[in-house]
């Protein structure tokens, strides 16, 4: 197994993500990735638009799940998402600069990201978290 | 895990957890459910969900769980908890995030004979009329002032806007507007979600339908709600659209520290709650309250484009195009209600996520017409298969705090259905059977196959061999549109 990735878990009602890192910030990064994979976001090519913003939060869970519920919210308001989110971390905020394409196509979206038995566990090979996604 | 060794049956259709069953529980837990039905619960965390609500302050005995039950996030859809007020807690993800996701049937008095041949000019003139699909935005814009003013009026903004009439109202719960609603408690965030996606269906399992009443089982209530055997009815299944859902996700993350200055232990985050009488308690309660009445305004704006739809394809054929509402009822919805509970009255907290409100004969907040026979419950079935029109008992107010089913329950995840269905396929399969389909997405359809879920029928044989709905009328469909 790769030493960060994601990959998706069977849910009833809705879709469910398992992702995992050696640090927090390579989390935060593979849980928005996978979140893309989930919807099947394609991006239109040609010039990206700078995204900044700032969150912090009381514990890692309630500080993912913003981060997320974030780029949810820049996809269905600003209609740009992200290829990558490469996140600054330092202890309960964060910190993000991201460049943002218009978006070509979204297969099925994410309506809310939910914090459903969601917990960041540190295991021997580093972070790990499934995260339930309101669809 | 919980095995059916744990739970003691009650009777065929209803089984009881008791709440020495964990150390937690507050109450015990009531399924109306058939053997086979708890046994294809017991597969996922449904049950396990219902348990955990059953944790909850101030939960008052019993939380009940129904037949279509599956497993949501936090609490399972079709669970309904009361929780005492103003004592008790109120919890967002007991209601869900399409907060007021319900449905609304219209009746007709067109014969689906004389309709055939203009099935598919209507399936397209609702697909134009009643905008579907990812983040759809409508022919509405709402401004902020606006936008206030259909969160605190709900479908009586759209009266005042000439896309209802007093009728409509009459048959819809609460009168289409809760009180108590306050914007101001609703973020900017929400706002901006919310100000383009009024009269929107949107994706997922939301849908319009028209349907043929295929059989009548009551005919008293059946002539009551202006439904007749082999017409055309039109059924709108939507919610509060992204506004509910940011209001969820807002307030999920708010009480999460909440939780902790009430000093409240919960097994899962996603339960996270507050009193109902403490301010963050109340500031959800407003702001639920918005959304909810923004739904039922959206369902209401849907239902006037789906008129409109019916007189382009209608007027000049000779048949009567006009639809009459039969009634508009939540499935996800918190209401502070009256319920008798070990013989005295008591105000509750009822959260119903999944769970469709059933109250029975003579209840002082039906419309005059529903009085005599209890109130229309209306019970989606999954795509392409049957839909039931129902109406809520007495036992349903003294067994499952005046609640009943709400659809057909998923047995299959999305993914899963996804990778065993297709979209095309499916879609070719429901023409063939002769109903006409319109859907935005190929693999949003197939994860709404039909085998993906329960079967309708079996549910609705469920809650009503238990006592707590009677059948009324099912419908049989013709057209889906799908976002």
């Amino acid at each position: 197994m790769s030493k960060a990735g994601f990959e998706e878990v069977q849910h009833t009602a809705d879709w469910a993500l398992r992702v995992w890192a050696p640090n927090r910030s390579e989390l935060f990064r593979q849980a928005a990735l996978g979140m893309n994979a989930l919807m099947g976001l394609r991006l239109q090519d040609g010039a990206e638009q700078r995204v900044e913003f700032h969150l912090s939060a009381e514990d890692d869970e309630s500080l993912l799940v913003s981060f997320l519920n974030e780029v949810l919210f820049y996809l269905e308001i600003d209609r740009i998402g992200f290829e990558d989110f490469p996140v600054k971390l330092n202890n309960s905020r964060l910190d993000a600069e991201l460049w943002g394409k218009p978006i070509r196509s979204i297969e099925k979206p994410i309506k809310a990201v939910t914090f459903h038995n969601l917990v960041v566990r540190r295991g021997e090979d580093g972070l790990e978290a499934r995260l339930v996604f309101d669809v | 895990m919980i095995r059916i060794q744990d739970l003691k049956k009650v009777s065929d259709y209803e089984w009881e957890i008791p709440k020495s069953y964990r150390q937690d529980m507050r109450v015990a837990v009531r399924l109306f459910v058939t053997r086979r039905l708890l046994e294809a619960a017991l597969q996922d965390l449904s049950i396990e969900q219902a348990i955990n609500a059953a944790t909850l302050p101030g939960v008052v005995e019993p939380v009940v769980v129904m037949p279509d039950m599956h497993q949501g996030y936090g609490f399972p859809i079709g669970g309904v908890a009361a929780t005492r007020y103003p004592n008790g807690v109120i919890s967002p993800g007991a209601i869900g995030y399409d907060i007021n996701c319900g449905v609304r049937l219209l009746a007709s008095t067109i014969p689906l004979e004389a309709a055939q041949p203009r099935l598919d000019d209507l399936a397209n003139a609702l697909n134009h009329y009643c905008p579907s699909g990812v983040g759809s935005e409508g022919l509405i814009h709402l401004s902020t002032a606006e936008l206030d003013a259909v969160c605190r009026q709900g479908a009586r903004w759209a009266l005042k806007k000439g896309m209802a009439s007093e009728e409509d109202l009459r048959r819809t719960e609460e009168n289409g507007c809760l009180e108590g609603a306050d914007p101001g408690k609703v973020s900017q965030r929400a706002k901006q979600r919310g100000m383009a996606q009024l009269g929107t269906l949107g994706a997922g399992n939301h849908f319009i339908e028209v349907d043929v009443v295929d059989q009548i089982y009551d005919a008293e209530a059946a002539a009551a709600m202006g439904l007749q055997e082999g017409m055309l009815t039109l059924m709108i299944h939507c919610g509060s659209r992204g506004f509910g859902h940011q209001i969820c996700t807002d307030y999920v993350q708010d009480l999460q520290s909440a939780v902790k200055r009430y000093g409240i232990q919960l097994p899962d985050r996603e339960l996270v709650c507050a009193p109902l009488d403490s301010p963050e308690g109340q500031n959800y309660l407003a702001a639920m309250r918005s959304a909810a009445n923004y739904a039922f305004c959206n369902r209401q704006i849907l239902a006037h484009h789906a008129r409109r739809a019916f007189e382009e394809v209608f007027a000049g054929s000779g048949l009567r195009w006009q639809l009459h509402q039969v009634y508009d009822i939540a499935h996800n919805m918190g209401k502070v209600e009256n319920h008798e509970v070990n013989g005295r009255k008591m105000k509750v907290c009822v959260h119903r996520k999944g769970a469709t409100r059933a109250f029975g004969p003579g209840n002082p907040e039906l419309p005059d017409v529903y009085k005599p026979i209890g109130q229309p419950v209306l019970v989606p079935g999954s795509m392409g298969t049957a839909s039931w029109v129902l109406i809520g008992t007495e036992d349903s107010m003294a067994r499952s705090w005046g609640s009943t089913c709400h659809g057909a329950g998923r047995v299959l995840s999305r993914n899963k259905a996804k990778k065993d269905f297709r979209g095309e396929r499916l879609r070719n399969e429901l023409e063939q059977s002769g109903i006409h389909v319109r859907a935005g997405s190929m693999s949003g359809l197939a994860e709404e196959a039909p085998m993906a879920y329960k079967d309708v029928d079996e549910v609705v044989e469920t809650v009503s061999g238990a006592g707590i709905a009677r059948k009324v009328a099912r419908l049989r469909p013709v057209i889906v549109i799908k976002g």
